[in-house]
């Protein structure tokens, strides 16, 4: 099950997520990157329905990128996520979308944000936040550990400890994840925690 | 469990000496999980006049967004702000637009009109108006909150009184509830001046 969760640390904004494409019992593939990076500094973590997931994220940005070419200055993290809020909502009566999202996002004066949106785009600004089957594990881990200003040392660590409780009990736990970050240098991919290497393609004969 | 009750929510307004009193909780949840304990459900339209949406948290905030439009609208032609008894009349007409369809919101509305009279009413999905005197409430923990504001209110009471009694009857109706709670959040609305202060109740 899909598993996408994130924090917010002094001057950084990390998300984490779940590397699996998978189709009822079948993996797909084990490195399925699902925290898009939306612009220069924000990254857009979601989860849910294949075909949507991909489909909505990537119409987001196209749609932010549309934003900054018109107006030369790039959104807010906050006009984003109302963006993305806007466009869910609109689409929840007619043709939902079941795709679950953090926004998270650096902006010179105010500093990172995270943003929790749901599929029936509930929007609410959080300072951590999970998705999945694995947020019954990542959330209270967090409650534990998680303080405001964390280094990103002890905010990778927090991750780690998260992806360590969903390997150990979940039962149908994803093996590989993908830690992404955003601060004031932009938003980049930080690690990978793999313990499954997708195997290489077999020589023919 | 149904639609309404899956956010979780408690929104009280009530009547005191030319003031009013809404108080909410500050629970988002997704069913049975917590997901924030700094929701805001009651929201400024202007200076005298609030509205609290207690019900499905996207329709509040989706609704919230149509009502700040229509007033802005509205102030832009009549240069002034809206009397809180229009703009009752104003939700329950848009609720109503969705009749087939509805927004699974239950507002709360509070204002002081005119001359400084406190007014408030509740509705339900569809926009039935409820006047009433004395308090209103809505949310998950409704029936709670009807029970505590009707043993504890009484007509006329000041600001500091009435701050006293919209928190303990807020406070006493979440702790029976599992969906709402997490603290409160409360406004004191009199005609010179807005208080607002935020509870800590039982964290659960």
């Amino acid at each position: 099950m899909e598993c996408v969760f994130g924090l917010v640390g002094d001057g950084f904004a990390l998300i984490v997520a779940d590397t699996s494409a998978v189709n009822s019992i079948l993996v797909h593939k084990s490195n399925e990157d699902k925290v898009m990076v939306l612009d220069s500094h924000k990254l857009l973590g979601a989860s849910g329905e294949g075909g949507d997931r991909v489909q909505f994220t990537e119409y987001i940005q196209k749609n932010v990128h549309l934003y900054q070419f018109r107006n030369g200055i790039p959104l807010t993290t906050a006009a984003a996520a109302n963006f993305t809020r806007g466009e869910l909502a609109t689409a929840l009566r007619k043709n939902p979308y079941f795709v679950n999202i953090l926004l998270a996002g650096y902006d010179k004066d105010i500093g990172p944000s995270l943003y929790f949106i749901d599929y029936i785009a509930t929007l609410h600004k959080i300072d951590k936040g999970a998705f999945g089957y694995g947020s019954y594990f990542c959330l209270s881990m967090m409650d534990r550990h998680y303080h405001q200003g964390m280094t990103v040392e002890e905010a990778v660590d927090l991750a780690d400890k998260c992806i360590m409780e969903i390997r150990s009990r979940l039962v149908v736990a994803p093996p590989n994840f993908v830690i992404k970050i955003v601060d004031k240098d932009g938003a980049r991919e930080y690690a990978w925690r793999e313990s499954i290497k997708d195997a290489g393609v077999a020589a023919t004969a | 469990m149904s639609i309404f009750e899956y956010n979780g929510s408690a929104v009280v307004a009530m009547v005191g000496k030319n003031c009013f009193a809404i108080a909410s909780d500050r629970r988002l949840g997704v069913n049975l999980q917590t997901i924030a304990t700094d929701f805001q459900r009651i929201y400024k339209i202007h200076d005298k006049l609030y509205i609290g949406l207690s019900g499905l948290a996207t329709d509040a905030q989706t609704l919230y967004q149509r009502l700040v439009f229509r007033h802005k609208l509205y102030q832009l032609r009549e240069e002034r702000d809206m009397r809180p008894e229009t703009f009752a009349s104003l939700v329950s007409a848009i609720l109503y637009e969705k009749r087939f369809g509805p927004y699974f919101c239950q507002p709360v509305i509070a204002g002081l009109g005119d001359d400084n009279k406190p007014f408030i009413c509740t509705m339900d999905c569809i926009g039935a108006k409820e006047l009433a005197k004395d308090f209103v409430v809505s949310g998950t923990a409704s029936e709670s909150l009807y029970g505590a504001c009707e043993s504890m209110f009484k007509p006329d009471l000041e600001p500091d009184e009435l701050f006293e009694v919209v928190s303990q009857a807020l406070l006493a109706s979440v702790d029976r509830d599992c969906l709402s709670g997490w603290g409160g959040h409360v406004l004191i609305v009199t005609p010179t001046e807005v208080l607002e202060r935020t509870l800590k109740g039982r964290m659960d």
